[in-house]
């Protein structure tokens, strides 16, 4: 017998290149940091665009310009993105980043400063955005499976009451959902420490949890013991993780993988913005853990809903993604109402399971998918944040 | 069922989680423990802020803290039945 969820659809954007988006936005994109005066600028001037100015994008080399470079191409190429004008210092890189996003298949165009300054360039590149805008705001929604949906997860300030209500009602929502075809992500690398070996034995067969064990020590080994001053006591747990009563990093990191349920196994590793290329289920992003890096991350990864459990009330958005937030914690439902979606806090009263409320997720995911936006989108919560290997040259 | 005043993940923990706010030392607690659905008794023996941890029974320094039914760490002070549990006497035997 087919399960309840089998018949779900949603309305979404179908593209060029076969995915589908839930949301519609033409985005103004810049290369490098030099460059957001103009995205800004343009995004200023064509009501319907959106500008993602960011930090980077000059003087970056080997496997940092690589991420970049994956970070920006998946940005564009994200189905929630109907057309991208990239915006750069100069022509090159400028042109790489066109190119990526070209191959879905959806209208890219660039602009360079150099030897035309910002004010050209702004001019060209706000005439080409309203094309796009007309081009984009014509575009319908259409019915879609549930199966076409790409949902990824991270949690944030994180309390015992996201291991107890929010996290688990993620994971009930993919124990649910990835039998159905759709595409998860998890990830928070150095979030997972404490429970290192429960994640392993979660793969979907040895030879997978060997790679993302010797992933995860990588990180060990090249990261945190390569910079550590004393321990991470300062930062894992964070102060507010501490304030909502976890201890240890161990406790943090169980709660968090209650995310991935009870029955789903992650089926590859992939590395930061990298988009899958295994078929339908679950994966792990090596990622940080700093919510707004690893949201714009698996953004560019292709995701186009993101889920994220809070305890205390982390308030994070994305500029292209949906992002719902789930809290169980009754202090943060009544205190930070305005950032919570779905409100959880049932499960510790004992008046609502994990079932009911993973299925109040799946329904909050469709609405969201549908058009809802959410709290995040509501107050503007637009942080895309580019994550930074090393030092530039 | 009455609303619990903390619960437990599973029957081998010896912590579990206040889930109520404002709670008071010398409070009856009622507890269930999640895994199960079973419950228990418990007396508060200190105010114990929404989402800190309850010792469900006696733990000495070095003593393993049991949380989802695996090790989050050691005790480093002592904490009586119905005390609380957290930095100040618990901490990771990682670093």
């Amino acid at each position: 017998m087919a399960s309840k969820y089998a018949n779900l659809t949603f309305k979404g954007y179908r593209r060029a290149n076969g995915r589908v988006g839930v949301r519609n936005h033409v985005i103004i994109l810049p290369v490098d940091d030099i460059s957001n005066a103009a995205c800004e600028a343009v995004g200023n001037n064509i009501k319907g665009t959106m500008a993602l100015p960011h930090a980077y994008g000059r003087l970056q080399f080997g496997a940092d310009l690589d991420l970049h470079f994956r970070t920006m191409i998946g940005t564009g190429a994200n189905p929630n993105v109907a057309a991208c004008i990239v915006i750069g210092i100069e022509p090159g890189w400028t042109k790489r980043i066109v190119d990526g996003i070209a191959e879905t298949g959806k209208p890219v165009a660039g602009f360079s400063i150099e030897q035309n300054g910002d004010l050209k360039t702004i001019m060209d590149a706000s005439r080409k955005a309203k094309e796009f805008v007309h081009y984009a705001t014509e575009l319908q929604r259409e019915e879609c499976s549930i199966s076409e949906l790409w949902v990824s997860t991270k949690c944030g300030e994180s309390d015992t009451t996201t291991g107890l209500g929010s996290c688990p009602t993620v994971g009930n929502m993919y124990d649910k959902l990835i039998p159905e075809g759709i595409y998860g992500v998890f990830g928070e690398t150095s979030e997972i420490t404490g429970a290192e070996h429960i994640c392993k034995a979660r793969a979907l067969n040895p030879e997978v949890g060997e790679r993302w064990y010797r992933m995860w020590k990588a990180y060990q080994d090249e990261v945190i013991e390569a910079n550590k001053v004393d321990d991470l006591s300062e930062s894992q747990p964070t102060k507010g993780n501490i304030e909502g009563g976890l201890t240890t990093i161990e406790e943090k990191a169980l709660g968090n993988l209650e995310k991935i349920g009870r029955t789903s196994r992650y089926i590859d590793i992939l590395e930061p913005a990298e988009q899958p290329k295994s078929g339908a289920g679950l994966y792990f992003m090596d990622s940080s853990s700093a919510a707004a890096e690893c949201v714009t991350l698996m953004a560019a990864g292709g995701y186009v809903v993101h889920t994220f459990p809070t305890g205390q009330g982390n308030v994070v958005g994305n500029p292209i993604v949906p992002v719902i937030k789930i809290s169980a914690n009754p202090r943060t439902v009544r205190t930070m109402s305005e950032h919570v979606d779905v409100d959880v806090s049932g499960i510790l009263r004992r008046e609502m399971t994990i079932d009911q409320a993973g299925d109040a997720l799946i329904d909050m995911i469709v609405r969201t998918a549908n058009g809802r936006n959410t709290a995040a989108e509501a107050l503007g919560h637009r942080e895309f944040v580019m994550t930074k290997l090393y030092r530039s040259a | 069922m009455s609303i619990p005043h903390f619960l437990v993940h599973s029957p081998k923990d010896n912590v579990g989680v206040v889930v109520v706010e404002g709670l008071r030392a010398g409070t009856e607690m009622l507890g269930v423990i999640t895994e199960t659905d079973t419950t228990l008794k418990l007396t508060a023996q200190h105010d114990i802020p929404i989402g800190h941890k309850v010792a469900l029974k006696v733990l000495g320094a070095g003593d393993t803290v049991i949380k989802y039914g695996e090790d989050i760490g050691r005790m480093v002070g002592a904490a009586g039945e119905g005390e609380h549990v957290h930095v100040h006497n618990l901490k990771t035997k990682r670093w």
